[in-house]
């Protein structure tokens, strides 16, 4: 097993009920420790990769392996593999009110590691922890559907941190954000870095992957990866950003 | 905050507005009943098992009662628990009866007047209410009044996250509670977003519909409201999966007796037990 590598993809392709392209012929390689941004507009296809190194969705075409063994949907069948792949990885989705489904904030931060056959006293203390460190004790028994966007953000981050795992993919983590709760994200993101955990953060928030990635690959919107490389060379090179929608100029609007 | 309806809506003239002041209705009362279940009361401070366990009983002693009095003791029981558990008494009581005359008003009514008995009131066009007629009526108003405000107070001083994690004490399977938890949350999702659809669309209708535009208008707002909850559902499936959920449910259950639980639930025993020998 390569430790050293967290996901490896190979000449992958997926497309939406076989029809709708969604990814076209990428391959990308993560290490562990890495705060990789997947940069793309709408629609090129980030959220796509995200839940396909989640093991929720498989690729028409190519491969991905994942820890040094293939991501496979038999593999996940297997429980052992199940559990390992999903203690080890989390996926924080773009819409907060897809991942809080459950009808209180405690059930909702308990879930994974209760699912994934943790003791109680050990979630109870796990759950405890996590609600201090993102500062939401005071949501503890409040409905999901009750709280604000930023709060939601929070829980949600919160539901994973129970997980404490060693992956973390985001997709769109800034989106509906207010600028307070954006820093507070940016901070949160660079914890997880200073703890070595690898972190994939997909957005078209130029702003943050300037804050917090150390490498970039960049989708155009046909789907491809165009460009890969470090953020001080991916984030100079306006061209690239103009011709992938991720910059635009201003021009002045005649009436 | 005393009354919970406040209309926004002066005058529903039509579907759209009629809509929305329905939607921003239910909202509301779906924020009120949250904040009655936070404030310092009786009902509130006790364990959610055995606040069904008691309104379990009583309905049970509710439903046996062949005895008047018993029943409006019953009704009158509930009042004080909504009284001692801050719940405004006369938002509780218009909440019970002001629903009650559709549901059961219509349905109870004709017995009123087709139940054989002893004359109590000649009425004009040969209509007579009988003694038994009216001992009837009363009956199932007062059976249903009590059992709705039992409930009602059930719900409205326990978090319906809490509800649902103390129906395990009735052995129901931890995944249809996870179930009708969904239920609950996404309803409140779904509803936000229709209120949002309809405002959207309203704030860019000048002037007013006819009834086959605002009939179209509805279609598409359900037709859009469907497809996004379908999106949704398959979303929050992966979700699910992603965070270890393999069709099986795990759930915490953070339920602690106190010896304050365990007297109200003597409390509630003995009273249940009395309302069923009593009213036999």
């Amino acid at each position: 097993m390569d430790s050293e590598t967290v996901f490896e993809v190979r000449d992958l392709s997926f497309a939406y009920e076989g029809k709708q392209t969604a990814l076209d012929d990428i391959s990308l390689k993560v290490c562990a420790g890495e705060s990789l941004a997947i940069l793309g507009a709408n629609g090129s296809g980030k959220s796509t990769l995200l839940k396909l190194l989640d093991g929720l969705y498989f690729p028409s075409r190519g491969s991905i392996s994942a820890f040094g063994q293939p991501l496979t949907e038999d593999a996940l069948r297997s429980d052992e593999y199940n559990f390992a792949f999903r203690r080890r990885v989390g996926l924080v989705f773009q819409d907060s009110d897809v991942q809080l489904f459950s009808p209180s904030v405690l059930d909702e931060v308990a879930f994974a590691p209760l699912q994934l056959g943790l003791s109680r006293e050990e979630v109870n203390r796990r759950v405890d922890s996590a609600l201090a460190a993102l500062q939401i004790e005071k949501l503890r028994d409040r409905a999901p559907h009750h709280l604000s966007g930023g709060e939601k953000r929070r829980v949600a981050l919160a539901s994973l941190l129970t997980l404490q795992p060693d992956v973390w993919l985001m997709d769109e983590p800034t989106t509906g954000l207010d600028p307070r709760s954006q820093s507070w994200l940016v901070e949160f993101i660079l914890s997880l870095r200073k703890e070595g955990k690898t972190v994939i953060v997909a957005t078209h928030d130029l702003e943050l992957v300037e804050q917090t990635a150390t490498s970039i690959y960049v989708f155009d919107e046909d789907h491809h990866i165009v460009a890969s490389g470090s953020p001080e060379d991916i984030l100079s090179d306006h061209e690239l950003l103009h011709r992938c929608n991720l910059s635009h100029y201003h021009q002045r609007i005649k009436a | 905050m005393e009354s919970v309806a406040v209309s926004h809506f002066p005058k529903r003239s039509n579907i759209l507005e009629h809509t929305l002041h329905e939607i921003t209705e239910t909202l509301e009362r779906a924020l009120f009943a949250e904040e009655i279940s936070a404030r310092p009361g009786l009902f509130q401070s006790l364990d959610a098992r055995v606040k069904i366990l008691a309104v379990l009983g009583f309905l049970i002693g509710v439903g046996l009662s062949h005895n008047l009095w018993i029943l409006a003791l019953v009704y009158a029981s509930t009042l004080i628990f909504a009284g001692l558990s801050a719940i405004p008494v006369d938002f509780f009581v218009k909440r019970v009866w002001l629903a009650l005359p559709f549901f059961t008003g219509l349905v109870v009514l004709p017995a009123l007047f087709i139940t054989p008995g002893p004359t109590l009131l000649q009425l004009p066009l040969g209509l007579v209410i009988t003694k038994t007629g009216l001992t009837t009526v009363l009956f199932l108003l007062l059976r249903v009044s009590s059992s709705v405000s039992l409930t009602l107070l059930l719900i409205l001083t326990t978090p319906w996250n809490t509800v649902l994690n103390a129906l395990s004490v009735l052995r129901l399977p931890d995944v249809l509670i996870l179930i009708l938890g969904m239920t609950h949350r996404y309803i409140y999702l779904l509803l936000r977003t229709a209120n949002d659809m309809f405002l959207s669309r309203k704030s860019r209708t000048v002037g007013r519909l006819n009834d086959a535009e605002n009939r179209r208008l509805l279609a598409a707002i359900s037709g859009n409201l469907l497809s996004k909850s379908l999106n949704m559902s398959s979303e929050v499936y992966l979700a699910m999966q992603s965070r270890g959920f393999r069709g099986t449910i795990v759930t915490l259950k953070p339920f602690h007796m106190h010896t304050r639980d365990w007297i109200w639930l003597f409390v509630f025993f003995a009273m249940t037990t009395l309302v069923i020998i009593l009213g036999r």
